[in-house]
C-alpha cells in the first residue's frame, strides 16, 4: 500500500510543474494587458504606462518572469493581486472554505440521492420508475445552471418565500468566522438560530450545484449495477437463495461502486466549474467568482495562483480516489 | 467580548424582540466587492461607494443629488486673483472614528489634509508605496503637475499653491481621491508595522464608521454618532454583495435589501409596475458617442461627417439598445452639467438628405468600419446591437459598414491610434461634474493619440476650452463652454448618440434616497419607515 501511494505521489511532480507553466502561459496569451484594462476609458499616459510596466515586472523577459514566479511558488509565495494588493494565498484561503462547504454539501446531496436512485432504477430496469428517473436525470444533466438557479429562486424564494434569495447566513447574525465554514462557525457561536439560518441558506445553492453530479451519479450507478447484475456470481448468489436485498445491496453494489467512485472523483472538477455560476448567482463568497473576476481584470498573480491551488486540490482528490479503489478492490493496489 | 460582537448580539436580540427599540439597519445590495477602502488607491465606483461616500469626507463635497460643490471639512475657501492659490479654512471639532487598534487623541486638522495629499504626490512619504499605491486618479487628474505645494498656514488653515490656474480645481477636490485620512492613525499603523491597515480597517470622519468586511459577502458599517453634519437616521448600514442583477431584484422583493443599483434594462418596466419597488430615476452624467477618425479621408471632411450623422436613427437606438433608459444626445456633455447648450439643434435624422450630401462631396460606395465595444456600460448597454443598427442605417444611404471588435484592453489601446481605420463606439462618465472633464479630456488637442478618439484638434475649440480652464468667473466659463459646443456641433467630430438614464429601485420603506448624478450611492440622510 505504501509503495502504491508513493508511486502515485511521484506522478504529482510533473503535473504540478506542468500546471505552473500552463497557468502562467495561458493568462498571458489572452490579449489585453492588465494596466490598460485597469485604466479603462480613462487611459494612462505613456510615461505612466512605462513606470507601471516596470513596477509589475513586465519589462523582464518572459522566461525571467516565469522563473521569478516559480521561485516564489517553491517558497510558498504566490505573489500579490494587482487589484487588491493582497497576497494571493490569503485571498484564496479566505474564500476557499465557502466553496468547499458548498461543494461538500452538493456532493453529499448528489451521492445520497444518486446512488439509491441508480440502484433502484437498475433493479427495476425498463419499468416506469427506471424510465422516469433516467429521463429526469438527462434533463438535470442538460439544464443550464444559471437558468435552473434563477427558476428555483423565483419559485422558492420569490413566490413561496420559504428559502432566502442569496448569501450564506441572515445579515442579522454576525460573529467571527475563523474557520471559514459557516455551518461550523454558526454552530459553535452562541447565537441562537445561526446554524439553522446557515443551513437554510445552503438549500438552494446545494441543489443547483448538486444537480449535474446527481444526474451523472444516478446514470453511472444504474449502468454499473446493470453490468454487475448480469454477472455469473450474482446469479450464483441468487441461486443460493440469498435475500434480494443482500444480493443487490452488498454483492452487486460493492462491485458496481468502482466506476461510480471514479465518476464522483471526476465530478470535483465539474463542481468547481459549476461553482463559478452558482456562486455568482447566490452571492456565495467562494473562489469561483474570484477567479472569473480576476481573468477579466487580467490579474495575473491571482489567475496563476488560483489555478495552481485548484489543480493541486483536484490532484489530491484524484489521489484519494485512487487510494479508495485500493481499499475497495485489493486487486488494484497489487497491480 | 469585543465591541463588534456586542453590537451584533444587541442587534440580533433587538431584532428578535422586535418593537420600537430595534436598530434601524439599511441593507444595500451592492454589485461587487470593493477592492479596498482607501479611495485614492482605486478607480472603481464599487470601491468609492464602500469608502469615500461612507467612511470619508473631503474638503469640499458634492451636494447629494447634484454636481454643486458645498463646504465639507473646509468651512470656506478663497482663491487668489491670479488663480494660483486656494486657501481653505478648516472646520473645527471634527472627530475621526475609532476602532479596536486606534482611538484618536485629537480632532481633524491641517496635518491630516497635508498627509492625505502628500502620500499620493511625494515619493518620500512613507505611505507612497504602501498597498502598492499607484494613485491613478491623483495622476489622472494631473495633480502632480498642477500642485506646486500645500502649505500649512496654521492648524486650521491650508493653502494649495498651483503651477497654473485651473478653474476645475475645487470640483477636483470633491472627488474620492481627495478623501481626508487621519495622519495620527497612519502614523500609529506605521509604528506598529501594519501600514496596510489604513486601507483594510479604514478610519475617516464620514457619516458611517467601518465595522467589518468579508470579501464577496458583506461590508458592515455603523452610523457615526459624532458626525459633524448630524448623525444618520439609520443605525447600521450593510452592503450585501450581490453580483447578479436578477438576484438583486429578487432580494429587494423579498425584503432582504432596501436599495439596489444597476437593474437589468429588461426588468425596468416590470419594476416600475411592482408595488414592492419604488423606482427612482435620474439622467446619468455620461455620453455615448461614435468617434470618426478625423485624420483619415473621407472622414477628415466635415460635410461627410455631418452627412453620416444625419443617417443615424438615434431614436431607434434609444428604443432598442437602451430599452427606453436613455435619451438622444446632441452635445458632448450631458444636460445635467452646467453650461449645457440647449439652444443647439441636433443633426436631423434624414437618410435622403444624408445620401444627397454624400454624393455632393463625391463620396460613393463608401466602406467604413464601426468598432463595437465588447463590454457593457451605462452609456452603451449593448455596443454590438448599436453597431448593427448603425450598419443598417448606413446601408440606407449607400455606406457599407463592417463591424469590428476586440477584447476590451486591445480595444482601448488600438482605438487610440491616429491612423486607426474606422469610427469607434465609446463613451465617458464624468468624474467631477465640470465640463472641462468632458471637453478637454475627450476633444482637446492633448488627447489626440489618446483619449481623443476622434483625433480631432480644432484651434477655435481648443482656444475656448483652454481659456475656460483658467478663468474663474462661472458666468464667463459658461459662455465659453456654450460656444465650444457650437463649434463641436458645426465640426461634428462625433456622432453624439445617447446619455443614459440611471434607474435606482428602492424599497417603498426607504425615504430620503437621492440618485447621485456623479454615479455614487450615498446613504447619509436616508431613513427607513417602520
Amino acid at each position: 500500500m505504501f509503495r502504491y501511494l508513493l508511486s502515485r505521489l511521484l506522478t504529482f511532480l510533473p503535473t504540478f510543474f506542468g500546471v505552473t507553466i500552463i497557468s502562467f502561459a495561458f493568462i498571458r496569451m489572452l490579449p489585453g494587458d492588465p494596466i490598460i484594462v485597469m485604466a479603462g476609458e480613462r487611459g494612462v499616459s505613456e510615461e505612466r504606462y512605462a513606470e507601471l510596466i516596470q513596477q509589475f515586472g513586465f519589462d523582464q523577459p518572459i522566461w525571467r518572469q516565469y522563473l521569478d514566479y516559480l521561485g516564489g511558488v517553491v517558497q510558498g509565495d504566490l505573489g500579490q493581486s494587482f487589484v487588491t494588493k493582497k497576497p494571493v494565498w490569503d485571498e484564496f484561503f479566505a474564500l476557499f472554505p465557502a466553496t468547499l462547504e458548498l461543494s461538500i454539501c452538493a456532493m453529499i446531496f448528489a451521492v445520497a440521492l444518486g446512488l439509491p436512485a441508480g440502484v433502484i432504477a437498475a433493479v427495476n430496469r425498463g419499468k416506469l420508475f427506471d424510465r422516469t428517473l433516467m429521463s429526469t436525470a438527462l434533463v438535470g444533466y442538460s439544464m443550464p445552471i444559471f437558468w435552473w438557479a434563477l427558476l428555483l429562486i423565483i419559485v422558492f424564494s420569490g413566490m413561496l418565500g420559504i428559502t432566502p434569495v442569496s448569501g450564506r447566513i441572515s445579515l442579522l447574525y454576525y460573529f467571527d468566522n475563523p474557520s471559514g465554514f459557516m455551518l461550523w462557525d454558526a454552530l459553535v457561536s452562541d447565537q441562537k438560530g445561526a446554524f439553522w439560518s446557515a443551513l437554510h441558506h445552503l438549500i438552494l445553492p446545494t441543489i443547483v450545484l448538486g444537480t449535474i453530479p446527481l444526474a451523472v451519479i444516478a446514470r453511472q450507478t444504474r449502468s454499473a449495477m446493470l453490468e454487475v447484475l448480469s454477472e455469473d456470481y450474482i446469479r450464483t448468489a441468487r441461486a443460493k437463495g440469498l435475500a434480494p436485498g443482500r444480493v443487490n445491496g452488498v454483492h452487486a453494489l460493492r462491485n458496481a461502486l468502482i466506476p461510480v467512485i471514479t465518476v464522483i472523483g471526476l465530478s470535483v472538477g465539474t463542481l468547481l466549474a459549476g461553482a463559478i455560476l452558482t456562486e455568482t448567482i447566490f452571492s456565495w463568497p467562494g473562489i469561483g467568482k474570484w477567479m472569473v473576476d480576476s481573468i477579466f481584470r487580467r490579474d495575473y498573480p491571482v489567475v496563476q495562483g488560483g489555478l495552481l491551488l485548484i489543480a493541486v486540490m483536484v490532484m489530491i482528490v484524484n489521489l484519494t480516489v485512487d487510494v479508495l479503489y485500493g481499499l475497495i478492490n485489493p486487486k488494484i493496489r497489487k497491480r | 467580548m469585543n465591541l463588534r460582537y456586542q453590537i451584533a448580539t444587541g442587534l440580533v436580540l433587538t431584532a428578535l424582540m422586535g418593537g420600537a427599540a430595534s436598530a434601524k439597519t439599511l441593507v444595500y445590495c451592492s454589485e461587487g466587492s470593493p477592492e479596498g477602502f482607501d479611495p485614492a488607491l482605486y478607480t472603481s465606483g464599487t470601491t468609492f461607494d464602500a469608502s469615500e461616500h461612507t467612511i470619508y469626507d473631503k474638503l469640499v463635497l458634492f451636494e447629494t443629488g447634484t454636481t454643486n460643490v458645498i463646504p465639507g471639512l473646509a468651512e470656506s475657501w478663497e482663491s487668489s486673483e491670479d488663480g494660483l492659490e486656494y486657501t481653505f479654512n478648516l472646520r473645527k471639532g471634527v472627530k475621526f472614528h475609532s476602532n479596536d487598534q486606534f482611538t484618536p487623541s485629537r480632532d481633524f486638522n491641517a496635518d491630516d489634509v497635508i498627509f492625505s495629499f502628500e502620500r499620493q504626490g511625494k515619493a518620500d512619504n512613507p505611505y507612497n508605496q504602501v498597498s502598492g499605491g499607484t494613485w491613478e486618479y491623483f495622476n489622472g487628474m494631473s495633480m502632480p503637475d498642477l500642485i506646486k505645494e500645500i502649505v500649512k498656514v496654521d492648524d486650521y488653515t491650508v493653502k494649495f499653491v498651483l503651477n497654473r490656474p485651473e478653474a476645475p480645481m475645487i470640483s477636483n477636490l470633491a472627488m474620492g481621491f481627495a478623501s481626508i485620512m487621519s495622519k495620527e492613525y497612519a502614523d500609529a499603523m506605521l509604528a506598529a508595522g501594519t501600514p496596510e491597515m489604513v486601507n483594510q480597517a479604514p478610519i475617516g470622519t464620514g457619516p458611517f464608521s467601518f465595522v467589518a468586511y468579508q470579501k464577496d459577502a458583506v461590508v458592515r458599517y455603523k452610523a457615526n454618532a459624532d458626525y459633524w453634519r448630524g448623525a444618520s437616521p439609520i443605525d447600521d448600514l450593510v452592503f450585501a454583495i450581490t453580483p447578479d442583477a436578477s438576484v438583486r431584484y429578487q432580494k429587494l422583493k423579498a425584503g432582504e435589501c432596501h436599495v439596489m443599483p444597476y437593474p437589468n434594462p429588461a426588468d425596468i418596466e416590470a419594476m416600475k409596475a411592482d408595488p414592492d419597488v419604488n423606482m427612482l430615476e435620474q439622467e446619468g452624467l455620461n455620453v455615448g458617442y461614435l468617434a470618426y477618425n478625423t485624420k483619415v479621408a473621407p472622414f477628415d471632411n466635415t460635410n461627410v461627417r455631418k452627412a453620416l450623422n444625419m443617417a443615424i436613427d438615434k431614436q431607434a437606438i434609444i428604443d432598442v439598445v437602451f430599452q427606453g433608459s436613455g435619451q438622444a444626445a446632441k452635445n458632448p456633455i450631458p444636460p445635467t452639467i452646467w453650461s449645457y447648450n440647449d439652444a443647439i439643434e441636433d443633426d436631423k435624422y434624414d437618410p435622403e438628405a444624408a445620401k444627397a450630401a454624400l454624393e455632393a462631396e463625391g463620396v460613393t460606395d463608401l466602406n467604413m468600419k464601426v468598432w463595437a465595444m465588447p463590454v457593457q456600460r451605462p452609456y452603451n448597454p449593448n455596443a454590438r446591437r448599436m453597431a448593427e443598427l448603425i450598419q443598417a442605417d448606413m446601408a440606407k444611404v449607400g455606406v457599407n459598414v463592417e463591424i469590428v471588435s476586440y477584447e476590451w484592453g486591445e480595444y482601448l489601446d488600438r482605438s487610440k491610434a491616429e491612423d486607426r481605420d474606422g469610427a469607434v463606439l465609446l463613451g465617458w462618465t464624468g468624474d467631477n461634474g465640470d465640463p472641462d472633464n468632458f471637453l478637454a479630456v475627450l476633444l482637446g488637442c492633448d488627447g489626440v493619440g489618446g483619449s481623443n478618439r476622434a483625433q480631432w484638434c480644432n484651434d477655435e475649440f481648443e482656444a475656448l476650452i483652454q481659456k475656460a480652464k483658467v478663468v474663474s468667473d462661472p458666468a464667463e466659463r459658461t459662455r465659453l463652454y456654450e460656444e465650444a459646443q457650437v463649434v463641436f456641433k458645426r465640426e461634428a467630430p462625433w456622432a453624439t448618440i445617447a446619455h443614459s438614464v440611471v434607474f435606482m429601485p428602492v424599497s417603498p420603506k426607504v425615504t430620503g434616497y437621492k440618485v447621485h448624478p456623479l454615479g455614487g450611492h450615498i446613504f447619509y440622510g436616508v431613513d427607513i419607515a417602520e
